[in-house]
């Protein structure tokens, strides 16, 4: 009979253990999946986490769509994250991410066709701005009302993707377009695009922002009062109250700097690599994202690592699409699984089994 | 526009079809938060009940076998749930979360191929005499089965919290899984059939959109009535007759914004589109701003975790 004894502190072994552990067990149960569609499951794990990064003939495509995809997953994740860890739940990462693409590209579009090097800038601090309005929402009524701001912003994703429909129909749509839906093509307006800043590398701004973010998040968990006020909101509330720190304040915080960075990620991501406003343009991004914090463990450093991983199984994933014919959910339940994995080994961080018969208390 | 195109019986019957959905995943969301736990997963739940409901009832050419079909996936994708949460003791919001990501991939996956194909119809309950009425006829007497079932099972979860022993335990077992222990009940157990009883609930739901109100496959086709049904119970303030309420609030809300739609008003269809989504963040907002009703009836121990530590 086994039992489970409560650590006094969470293990540190297990905390890096598990998130490695879990994506071992994932390749099984995943292969186990691929096996019941009836691919190669060997191939298809081999497709998936392998050749993206090291066959010949895909590698060199392959290889910038790791940044272009783990850019705008990291950045997202690493604003989740500080919510996370002080019970704050921003899951409307998604809608914040569409609007802050819609203000970021609205800003281009009003002052097109102008030339400036202000044009760019603008529309980064009316991305950043857009998220963190979006955000504000559910901060605001939490706050204000003490409504849960788990399906405010939930439910904000679903407004979100009205008003980026409504967008590309219609205001945003592009004059020269011949009638079809979506705005201009961003990256044909040297003033406004996002360009991959080293030839081949999948570098941009997006992913630029996304490697100061996890560094400016770590010197803020580890070195600054906020930080440490976040973490221990996270471990008791109470403690947190008597040591004064002020709940509605932390609410504002994680709720507006992760709404901030998912508004900049979408624009990112709406001047560079999808190029302009369409119906479809967001790609749940703001919804893998939270699995990316969860495997990151919610620490800056692991977010960048599971960001990475995270983005090969997308790349890999189409790979997988265009060699074996698997179908494009059989990723989102792979990347599902993923999260299932590691929140049930996460049992092993908090606590001991124990073996033998359950004693007489 | 002409609004005159509107005709108020049809909406109002067609009320009752757009809310039964979200009253049946809200009915299931309600006891499994009353035993204690938070669910969030109740969309992945619902879109795995409306393809594995889909699927069965093409194959088998019977609606009865999809909504049975719905009925047990719902409840096995709320075991994996169960066992994480309850079992492995994780967090029950990451959990939640987790379980809505997987069942979207899961459904959209079994559904492959089922795009675009019809359902075997489901016809109106003949209720004879009373179909026949005038107004009332088309209004209340004149659906399919299942808008009378979902509503007897609001009434028997009612009843069945407020009458019966088993649901004294499953109240006590949500307001402090430390005395029930105490006194002998098998929280763990308890907590794990109210989560198959929420997943059978919101696996009905989802079959319903899939099988009678749509009806048709198509990937996240619940567009967030999972979500609204976890609002839903917040605004029922976990008190079954006013889940009836707010489900046929939102159910007309949704109607009424397809048929203005239809009729072509100037307000941008998107906006329309939009509607149910902000209405119920305003509901919630009226809500959850009276502080001294929303603190009386959520279950004390809703969302937290129980280690029996002897």
């Amino acid at each position: 009979m086994i039992r489970l004894e409560k650590r006094p502190s969470p293990s540190r072994v297990w905390t890096a253990a598990t998130p490695v552990l879990a994506v071992a067990l994932t390749m099984v149960a995943g292969g186990v999946l691929f096996a019941m569609l009836g691919k190669d499951p060997v191939a298809a794990i081999r497709i998936i986490f392998w050749d993206p990064l090291f066959n010949e003939q895909f590698a060199s495509y392959s290889r910038p769509q790791l940044l272009v995809k783990a850019g705008p997953l990291i950045l997202i994740a690493i604003g989740l994250s500080l919510g996370f860890r002080a019970g704050i739940w921003n899951i409307g990462a998604e809608g914040q991410y569409i609007i802050g693409a819609l203000s970021g590209a609205g800003v281009a579009l009003a002052l097109y066709p102008l030339e400036a090097w202000f044009v760019f800038p603008l529309m980064v601090i009316a991305g950043g701005l857009g998220g963190w309005a979006w955000a504000m929402i559910p901060a605001i009524l939490k706050t204000r009302f003490r409504t849960n701001e788990i399906l405010v912003s939930l439910l904000l994703v679903y407004v979100a993707e009205q008003i980026l429909a409504a967008m590309a129909l219609g205001l945003m749509r592009n004059p020269e377009g011949g009638g079809f839906p979506g705005s201009r093509n961003l990256q044909q307006y040297p003033a406004a695009a996002n360009t991959e800043l080293i030839a081949n590398s999948g570098m941009h701004w997006g992913v630029v922002a996304a490697f100061v973010a996890v560094i400016a998040a770590y010197v803020l968990l580890n070195r600054h009062m906020l930080g440490f006020q976040i973490r221990l909101t996270g471990q008791s509330p109470r403690a947190a109250r008597f040591a004064g720190v002020n709940p509605n304040g932390l609410v504002l915080f994680c709720l507006g700097a992760s709404g901030a960075l998912a508004g900049l990620a979408g624009l990112f991501e709406v001047s560079g690599p999808a190029g302009q406003v369409s119906i479809d343009f967001n790609q749940g991004y703001g919804f893998t994202a939270i699995i990316v914090a969860f495997l990151g463990r919610l620490n800056p450093v692991g977010i960048l690592l599971a960001g990475l991983l995270m983005a090969l199984t997308y790349i890999g994933g189409e790979l997988a699409q265009f060699m074996l014919n698997l179908p494009a959910a059989a990723i989102q339940a792979f990347q599902g699984m993923l999260l299932f994995f590691l929140l049930g080994l996460d049992v092993l961080t908090n606590y001991r089994l124990r073996w033998g018969k359950r004693e007489i208390a | 526009m002409d609004l005159s195109a509107i005709d108020p019986v049809i909406l109002i019957a067609s009320l009752m079809v757009a809310s039964t959905p979200i009253l049946l995943a809200a009915t299931g969301e309600l006891i499994v938060e009353k035993s204690g736990v938070l669910n969030l997963g109740v969309e992945g739940m619902m879109i795995t009940g409306a393809i594995c409901g889909f699927a069965a009832s093409v194959q088998t050419g019977s609606p009865a076998l999809g909504f049975l079909a719905a009925i047990i996936g719902g409840a096995a994708l709320s075991m994996i749930f169960g066992l994480l949460t309850q079992v492995l003791m994780s967090n029950q919001v990451a959990t939640g979360l987790a379980l809505t990501l997987f069942g979207l991939g899961l459904s959209a996956l079994i559904g492959q191929g089922y795009a675009g194909m019809k359902p075997p119809p489901t016809r109106p309950l003949d209720l004879g005499v009373l179909s026949d009425l005038p107004v009332i006829g088309k209004i209340v007497f004149s659906h399919d089965a299942m808008v009378y079932v979902s509503l007897a099972l609001v009434a028997l979860v009612w009843a069945f919290l407020r009458y019966t022993r088993a649901g004294l335990i499953l109240r006590a077992v949500g307001e402090s899984h430390e005395a029930a222990h105490a006194l002998g009940y098998k929280v763990v157990r308890i907590r794990l059939m109210a989560i198959g009883f929420g997943g059978a609930m919101a696996g009905l739901g989802g079959a319903y959109l899939s099988l009678i109100r749509v009806p048709q496959w198509t990937e996240g086709m619940t567009a967030g009535a999972g979500w609204i049904a976890l609002a839903l119970v917040v605004f029922a303030s976990w008190r079954p007759w006013r889940l009836l309420l707010g489900a046929y609030l939102f159910g007309g809300i949704t109607v009424l914004q397809l048929n203005l739609q239809a009729a072509g008003v100037a307000v941008p269809a998107e906006f329309l589109s939009a509607t149910p989504y902000l209405v119920t963040i305003l509901v919630l907002v009226l809500m959850s701003a009276d502080r001294s009703r929303a603190a009386l009836h959520a279950p004390a121990d809703l969302g937290k975790t129980f280690h029996a530590s002897s």
